[in-house]
């Protein structure tokens, strides 16, 4: 769609700077500009993009938009706009107590996954990184290969087995069920070792001996502290993972009361198609909408964090 | 994270991708310096216990799993291979396998060339409002599996459907979402939704980091912006291209959450062996044949391995 605005604009400034190469080397480059002509904004491409943000945008409106409806709104009015009764308040107030506030019990399950898996996870991937990064020892080349092979490995291929596993351990319906298998995280051991390559000089550390630190302490206090930028950003993304988590939780716990948030609004939703069950498509989407809202607050604030966290592996070429 | 791979396992690329490349050249760098001791495994011997933990017994265990039967007479027995025999002549499976095929060969491909057009238009410079752009396409990236698709699957149905809407306003008959020939589709749009923004990003980056210099050398030689398009900047970026096919393959070949969710919604139209996934969860959960659940987890992972290292090879090839 975009491509052929750029390139039909293109061409015209490019070839004009041939014959006049002197000229062009007053205008200083823009740092981010990425085109070998001065770029020219494009409403055109604007435009065109603008249809794939409407893709991205429209189904967030329909959500925010349904969660101010009564159930019966939602039945009677057009999807994209509000309905005659704001029960937005309402609906907040309902989702956190219906059935005996279950919706807050599942968030602080949510919340216990999050903080011990993803901030377990995160912790296992610095220490991993920095052992990789700044330690030769006997079979680190294995290590790495076997983990970055294992993330090829098929999630379900997992899945029974490990299932079969804790069942026998009695782990199933334990929320250690759901945190552990979580601890592990490829990708952030990965961008743990690429950032410590880079991010601690050898010098540092060999000074921090000479002083006469342990290793335990040269990495708490002189390390660690440099490894910050990788370890938000390995931290913000298996946040989402861990909040996001259905398929684990699903097949490990059978307990509601250990249900994190996604497996709970499924039940929700299944309600209205069990018999006696009573539908409540309006807690459905308000509490979808109270589940992305974290996320997408701490995306949208942390913008400076994950958008360097995910260039940090291109900046040394 | 293994599992949600189509999203977790994708962050691998932003990272490994020109990165990758130059870590096996350079080769180890605390080589440099480090005393070869144990003092290392201090520090990854807790991943490395868990790792072996949740990674490498079950998929021991998996294959041990696949040798076995669950036998009415004699208990359980050793049955070599005869599992994989079954799964092989299983049209169920076949099915489920030709079905996320398609859903690979037409998904991936959209989702990917969308992904690419939206990173080249940022990295253009061209766009106003280009952090609005950028921030808003990877918006759906936070959002569960499970609200998205709770969300799609609502907008599609015909309860309170955004699409009967749009019908009733116009007073047209657009074909139903959920409908069997469709859904295969509507599960595509939504999967989309979800990955579109992050692959953008990925290819964002890996377009940020090459060197200035090239595009003026280009500009004196007189290419135009298509010209250094595909001289230039794909070329820069083919590794990050490649994996994120393979990983976007790799998560084509597990797809779960999405059919399970709308399979409410869809009962007809989305069986319990839809995608090899489902069939296996099926398998386990509902009809108690771990046996033969793991054999076709096996025989997925398999089949998913070979393809990604295909795509590999060729893309790598096509490098050199």
């Amino acid at each position: 769609m975009g491509t052929p605005a750029t390139t039909t604009a293109r061409p015209a400034p490019a070839r004009r700077s041939r014959p006049a190469p002197p000229p062009r080397l007053r205008t200083p480059r823009r740092r981010r500009g990425g085109s070998p002509a001065r770029p020219r904004r494009s409403v055109l491409l604007t435009a065109l993009s603008a249809l794939v943000v409407l893709y991205t945008l429209v189904p967030l409106a329909w959500l925010v938009i349904s969660a101010t409806k009564t159930q019966s709104g939602l039945a009677g009015s057009f999807g994209l706009w509000f309905d005659g009764d704001f029960a937005f308040f309402g609906n907040i107030a309902d989702t956190f107590t219906y059935d005996d506030g279950v919706f807050t019990r599942w968030l602080l399950n949510t919340l216990l996954y999050v903080v011990l898996g993803a901030g377990g996870a995160t912790f296992l991937a610095v220490l991993g990184g920095y052992a990789l990064a700044k330690f030769d020892f006997p079979g680190r080349r294995g290590v790495f290969a076997v983990v970055i092979g294992a993330v090829a490995v098929p999630g379900t291929a997992l899945a029974v087995p490990t299932f079969l596993m804790f069942s026998e351990m009695g782990l199933t319906n334990t929320p250690w069920a759901v945190i552990i298998p979580s601890l592990i995280s490829p990708f952030g051991l990965y961008l743990m070792w690429v950032f410590a390559t880079e991010a601690i000089p050898a010098e540092l550390m060999e000074a921090a001996r000479v002083d006469g630190a342990g290793e335990i302490r040269t990495f708490f206090q002189v390390c660690l502290p440099l490894l910050a930028p990788g370890t938000v950003t390995v931290l913000l993304f298996t946040m989402v993972q861990t909040w996001n988590n259905y398929f684990l939780p699903l097949i490990m716990i059978k307990d509601p009361d250990w249900y994190p948030l996604t497996l709970g609004l499924k039940s929700w939703n299944d309600q209205a198609s069990t018999a006696g069950g009573e539908p409540v498509f309006h807690l459905v989407i308000t509490g979808s909408l109270l589940t992305i809202v974290p996320l997408v607050a701490a995306f949208l604030l942390l913008q400076r964090f994950w958008q360097s966290g995910l260039a940090a592996g291109s900046v040394k070429q | 994270m293994l599992w949600r791979p189509s999203g977790a396992t994708e962050k691998g690329t932003a990272m490994a991708t020109p990165q990758s490349v130059y870590a096996g050249r350079t080769a180890s760098p605390p080589a440099r310096r480090a005393r070869r001791s144990w003092t290392g495994w201090g520090f990854i011997g807790p991943f490395t216990l868990v790792f072996a933990l949740v990674f490498l017994a079950p998929i021991a265990y998996s294959v041990h799993l696949s040798l076995f039967q669950d036998r009415l007479v004699g208990g359980t027995t050793f049955v070599g291979l005869d599992n994989y025999e079954q799964a092989l002549r299983d049209s169920e499976f076949w099915a489920g396998l030709g079905r996320v095929s398609l859903f690979l060969a037409v998904q991936v491909p959209v989702m990917l060339f969308l992904a690419l057009l939206m990173a080249l238009a940022l990295d253009s410079g061209r766009l106003y409002g280009k952090g609005f752009f950028r921030v808003t396409i990877f918006l759906p990236y936070a959002v569960p599996a499970v609200v998205a698709t709770l969300m799609w699957g609502f907008m599609y149905g015909t309860r309170f459907g955004l699409l009967g809407d749009v019908n009733e306003a116009l007073g047209t008959s657009l074909p139903d979402p959920l409908s069997p020939d469709l859904v295969l589709a509507s599960i595509g749009t939504i999967v989309t939704w979800e990955f579109v923004g992050y692959n953008m990003l990925i290819f964002y980056a890996a377009l940020r980091v090459i060197p200035h210099s090239l595009y003026e050398a280009a500009e004196i030689d007189g290419a135009g912006q298509l010209r250094v398009i595909t001289a230039i900047k794909l070329p820069a970026i083919r590794g990050a291209l490649v994996i994120a096919t393979i990983f976007s393959i790799i998560g084509s070949f597990q797809l779960f959450n999405e059919p399970s969710i709308l399979q409410s919604l869809a009962p007809n139209a989305i069986t319990t062996s839809y995608t090899p996934n489902l069939y296996t969860y099926a398998l386990s959960f509902s009809g108690q044949q771990h046996n033969y659940a793991a054999t076709v987890a096996i025989v997925m992972g398999l089949v998913t391995m070979v393809i990604a290292y295909v795509v590999q090879l060729r893309g790598m090839r096509k490098a050199a």
